[in-house]
Parts: structure tokens; sequence; C-alpha cells
């Protein structure tokens, strides 16, 4: 069995003889030879990927002032970053928004500007004590007036990631780009075969130290990120490097519709091969990458896996659900992920970046676990009233006036003979027909698009339905579409009051 | 030209292309059309001297009238190859070439405005 040690592959690098391949041709490599010839033959594999990483941002110390200041808040180009850390150092993350521009701008399109050498204002306040007297400051720097911009981003480079679709009948706007209704599309990030984590699945050359390309210049793995949970294969890196040497065309702010900001980052691990398991290990091919795609239609933590689906199928454009063929989007750039795999394996063949044992390997053992949460949601089930009047299609506007008079609900959801729910009808509804003079059918007056809720729904949904649509109420419907309550904006308001007394 | 009609939900049962076009006597050819009960929108091409015409008696009716000139456009240094708007264009404008890098067939675009909430770099626009 070959292998190799490190100082074999810096000693190559320096001699100018080094063999470097990307991991996408590691794959033909392997392919056409064998594990153990490709072992002999490859020196590195280089990695790359380009996507959102929401947990990015950068520490920033902008050096004393005259007289100084100890800053309590402080805000670059309106932008809050975070300054509980001594007195002028502080973190701007790249999804905190901007008091003024909100989704359109945020700590991403700080960092970007801040890495492209345009100025940036800053207005920082305090309390004022002995030894910072000042309470107030605003300036204009750049990030050379800064002493350090040290990018370091809590969670980057997933493993893979979660697939999107969207089976529920509205459009959503996530974190995931634009869901279109009734499955219509399907949503995807990372870069699969360049994917440096699926490169090195056991963690046996990725830890704290190894040196990686950050943002266009070289940085470093710091260990492990937040949320890595190697036991389902999401394993995830804190990384570091420093901004002043970074290029904008590897650190790209982005707003996502509906969501808020995000920085994309541009990151390229080298991976040594010293031995023939790592060697197959970066032979991984698309294919062989399985995710899951889930269902962001269901907006809880658990939302429903609607399949397993490979990267190979992903990029091929269209993929089948439900005997449906949906179009796939990539949010990461897989031209740009394979651009840095490759300016990564001419920079160590040019013999400028050499590679690093890590002092620590990433854990292989973590899970990554939900929140604790102390207090419980109430579920629409259990304030819903279940009192709810309903009326039939065929039923005349003058009946649906006196049920609204007499049992003082201001919405009549409009059911089949087989109680099935097939519309609701309003108080304005009847007085538009009124004033239309059109004694009609309920049939013909009522809305045909109701916005339903379900009893095993938590209220924090429901209440997030009803402003999204509009409407002040939800009938409650069960798996048949049979009516079995209805909640109304003041049940749920009356509920918050009381949560707020507690 | 080529021209895009929007028909809101409240008109989308009522026949007013039909009426629009014996009124005016402009020739319509219908070369798309996605309709349902909640809106309509038709992509249509027609003589260039009717489009006064035609644009009047279909707006009378309540529908919205667009025309078709100014197809969507990429701004190169902001867009980062990524893709994303690919499966959102109900007309396939975006595709990927072997390279990876993004096709943008912008004759085909009926300026539905979706990609652009979609492009999470803000590269896409349909203004001039
Ligand atoms: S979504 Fe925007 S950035 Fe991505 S490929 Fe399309 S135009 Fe370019
Ligand atoms: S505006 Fe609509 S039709 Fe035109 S490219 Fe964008 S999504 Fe496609």
């Amino acid at each position: 069995m070959v292998k190799k040690s490190i100082h074999d592959i810096n000693r190559k690098i320096e001699e100018g003889n080094v063999r470097v391949v990307t991991a996408e041709e590691m794959v033909d490599i392997v392919k056409v030879t064998s594990v153990s010839e490709a072992t002999k033959e490859v020196d590195v594999v280089t990695t790359g990927t380009f996507g959102a990483m929401c947990s990015s941002g950068a520490w920033l110390n902008f050096g004393h002032s005259d007289p100084p200041i100890k800053m309590k808040k402080v805000w670059l180009n309106d932008v809050e970053a975070y300054t509980g850390v001594a007195a002028i150092d502080a973190y701007i993350g790249a999804t905190q928004l901007s008091d003024s521009m909100g989704i359109e701008y945020g700590g991403a399109h700080v960092i970007e500007d801040l890495i492209r050498g345009k100025s940036v204002d800053v207005h920082a306040t305090s309390y004022g004590t002995d030894c910072y007297p000042r309470k107030m400051l605003n300036t204009t720097l750049t990030i050379d007036d800064l002493n350090q911009a040290i990018m370091q981003n809590p969670r980057n480079a997933y493993q893979k990631y979660n697939v999107a679709t969207n089976s529920s009948n509205t459009t959503l706007k996530t974190y995931m780009g634009i869901l279109l209704p009734n499955n219509g599309n399907v949503t995807y990030s990372g870069a699969g075969v360049l994917s440096p984590l699926s490169n090195d699945p056991n963690y046996e050359t990725i830890g704290t130290g190894t040196r990686i390309l950050l943002g266009g210049s070289q940085g470093y793995v710091t260990g492990i990120g937040t949320q890595h949970s190697p036991e389902t294969n999401f394993g995830t890196m804190m990384v570091q490097g420093d901004m002043k040497r970074m290029s904008p065309e590897y650190v790209k702010a982005a707003s996502f519709e509906g969501y808020g900001t995000s920085l994309y980052v541009g990151i390229g691990v080298p991976i040594p091969i010293l031995n023939e398991d790592i060697a197959r290990a970066t032979a991984v091919s698309d294919d062989d990458i399985v995710t899951n795609i889930l269902d962001y239609g269901v907006p809880s933590r658990n939302r429903p896996t609607i399949r397993q689906v490979t990267y190979g199928e992903l990029r091929s454009g269209m993929i089948d659900i439900a005997g449906k063929e949906v179009p796939t989007s990539s949010l990461s750039s897989f031209k740009k992920s394979r651009q840095i795999a490759s300016e990564l394996k001419e920079s160590i063949i040019q013999g400028d970046f050499n590679l690093t044992l890590p002092v620590e390997r990433l854990s292989s053992k973590t899970v990554n676990r939900p929140m604790k949460q102390t207090s419980v949601n109430p579920l629409v089930g259990d304030i819903m009233s279940e009192s709810v009047v309903t009326i039939k299609e065929n039923a005349s506007t003058y009946e649906a006036a006196n049920k609204i008079m007499t049992c003082s609900f201001n919405h009549l959801p409009v059911v089949s003979d087989k109680n099935i729910l097939t519309g609701i009808v309003t108080a304005w509804d009847i007085s538009k027909a009124v004033a239309k003079k059109e004694f009609d059918f309920v049939g013909n007056i009522m809305t045909r698009n109701v916005i339903t809720a379900t009893p095993n729904e938590p209220i924090d949904i429901a209440a997030y339905r009803l402003d999204q649509n509009l409407v002040s109420a939800l009938p409650v419907i069960d798996d048949k579409r049979n009516v079995v309550g209805i909640i109304t904006s003041d049940d749920i308001s009356k509920l918050l009051a009381r949560r707020g007394n507690l | 030209m080529k021209i895009r009609i929007d028909i809101s939900s409240d008109i989308v049962g009522k026949p007013i292309v039909a009426e629009s076009i014996v009124e005016t006597g402009a020739l319509l050819n219908i070369s798309q059309a996605h309709l349902d009960s909640t809106r309509g929108e038709l992509v249509a091409d027609i003589e260039n001297e009717k489009y006064t015409d035609i644009n009047k008696a279909l707006t009378k009716r309540g529908a919205k009238v667009t025309v078709l000139d100014t197809p969507i456009i990429r701004d190169e240094d902001e867009c980062i190859e990524c893709g994303a708007c690919i499966s959102v264009c109900p007309v396939d404008v975006f595709s990927f070439e072997a390279d990876w890098s993004l096709k943008v067939e912008q004759e085909k675009c009926i300026q539905c405005g979706t990609c652009i909430q979609m492009c999470p770099h803000n590269a896409l626009s349909l203004e001039r």
C-alpha cells in the first residue's frame, strides 16, 4: 500500500514536481487506472465551492479615536455590528440588515464594499466612562484604515445541503430562493463532486490549522463549524482569513427576496493524498452524493423528506417528483467552484501554496440537535372555535346574511353536501352583493381560493399565514377537507396578550 | 410586434380577448396562453399598426397590455452563473452551456419578472 507524508508532498512542491489534480479530474483518473495507481500518481486533490454562506462575518478593529470611545453600538453604512467585545472591536455579520435599506443591503454588502476598497460610513454611540469619555462618533473609512479586518465564518462549506421544493399552493420566498407552488421547481446548493468535505468525509486531512483558499487568498480552517453533524454527513467548518487580502471575485454579497442578505464565499481546500483511503474518498462523483429533497411547503422544523436525490440528478437540470418532471436551480456556482479548485491547483503547482497537517482533525462524532424549548407552542386545535357555523353553496345570500347576524361570526365557511370546504363568504362579500343588487346564491359570491389551517399546526404558523394573506380568519380543516373549526386573528391576539402577561 | 396580455382573476371568465378582436378587427396570433381560475396570461403577435387599437380595447375591458420589446438584461459583472434563474423562468430563457456558463436566450423572454426576484445577485433587470 502506498503511503506518503505531508513532508514528502511539500518537498515535491518545493522541487516543482508535485502532481495536483482537481476533485473532478480525480474521478476519471481513478476510473481509468485504479485507486492504488491514483494514490501513487496524484499528490494533491483540490476542491472548491462558491455559494451562499449565511453564517459568515468579520472582526473589525477600528483603532482609537480622540477622545476615545467604548463603542456600545456601531453601524457601518447603517448595518449594525456586534460590539460586546472591548472598546473598538466589532463583528459584522453577513445577514444583519441595514436599518434604512432592509433586505437590499446588509452586513454581506458591507464586507463586499470593504473588500472592494470602497469607503464605509461608521456611526457609533456609547454611554461615556472616565477612561472612554466620548459618547458619539461619525467617521468614514476604508479597509486600509482598519487595524484588522479578519473574516471569521462560524459555519461554512457544508458537506452537502438539503434540497428545497414547495408542495403548497403559494409561491414561497426562502433562503433557498423562490419556490414555485405545486412543486414547480427545486433549488439546491453545494458543489457536489468538488465539495471539500464530501471529498474527505472522514476528515482524515481537514481540521484545525488546514491551510485553505478563502475569498481568493490564503486562510485557515479553525475547527468544526457550528451545527457540524458528521453522523448525518452534514459536516461544516469554521474558517478564518485576512479580509485585506481577499478579492471581490470570491466574496460577493447576495440578497434573497423576502428573506434577507447572505454572503457568497469562495473556499478551496487541498486534500493531500497520503494513502489509498484518502484517494478513494476523493474519487467521489456527483452520482455518489445523496441528499434529501425537503418540502418547504410545510413550515415546521421537521420538513418532510419528499425523496432522496443525487447531485448528479440535480445537475441534469430536471428531476422527477411524484411522476412530474421538475426543473432544478443551483444557488451556488459550479463554474466558480471549478475556477477555485483550478486556481488552488495552479498555486500549489507554482509553489505558492504549501500543505499543512491539521493540529486536530474535525470531530467525526458530533450530531446537531434541535433547540430545547422551555415553553410549549399552542396548536391551532387548542384555541380554535369548534362551534363553527357553515353554509351550503346553494343557500341564498339572504340566508347567509341571517346566519352572520344571529351567530355573530364574520366568516362563514361554505361546504358541499358532504361537509367538504369549497369556499368562504364574509359579511363584506354579502354587503358587496347587496350593494350590487345581486341577491344570488352563496356559491356565486363566495371566495373559492380559501386560506386554511389544520388543527395540529402551531399557532405562530397560522398567525403568519393570516398576515401574509391579509385575511382575518382561517377555516380549520382535517385531511379530508372537512371543516372542524375556525380560527380568527382575534383568537390569536387574545392568546398573545395572555402570553405577554405571563 | 409581440405583446403580453395579463387578465386578473375578477375578469378572467369574461370573453374580453374575443370581444377586443371583434371590435378592432386586429388579428391576434396567440403563441402562449396560461389560464386558470386565478389569472390569465397570453403572449401574442400583432401587426404594428393595430397595436394602439387593440391596446385600447383590451385596457378598456380591464386587461393589462405589455409590449415585449425590453427583454431581460443580465449584468455580467454581478452574475456569478449560479443558475438560480433557470428553474423559475416559464419560457426557459436560461440554461447552462457545457462548461456551466449561463446561456441567456433573450428573444424568448415574456417579461414576467420572476427571475428578477430570484436572482440573489441583483444581476437581472427589464429596464433599458
Ligand atoms: S440567478 Fe442571477 S447570478 Fe445566478 S445565474 Fe441567474 S443571473 Fe446570474
Ligand atoms: S422576465 Fe420572465 S420570461 Fe423573461 S427571462 Fe425572466 S423569468 Fe423568463
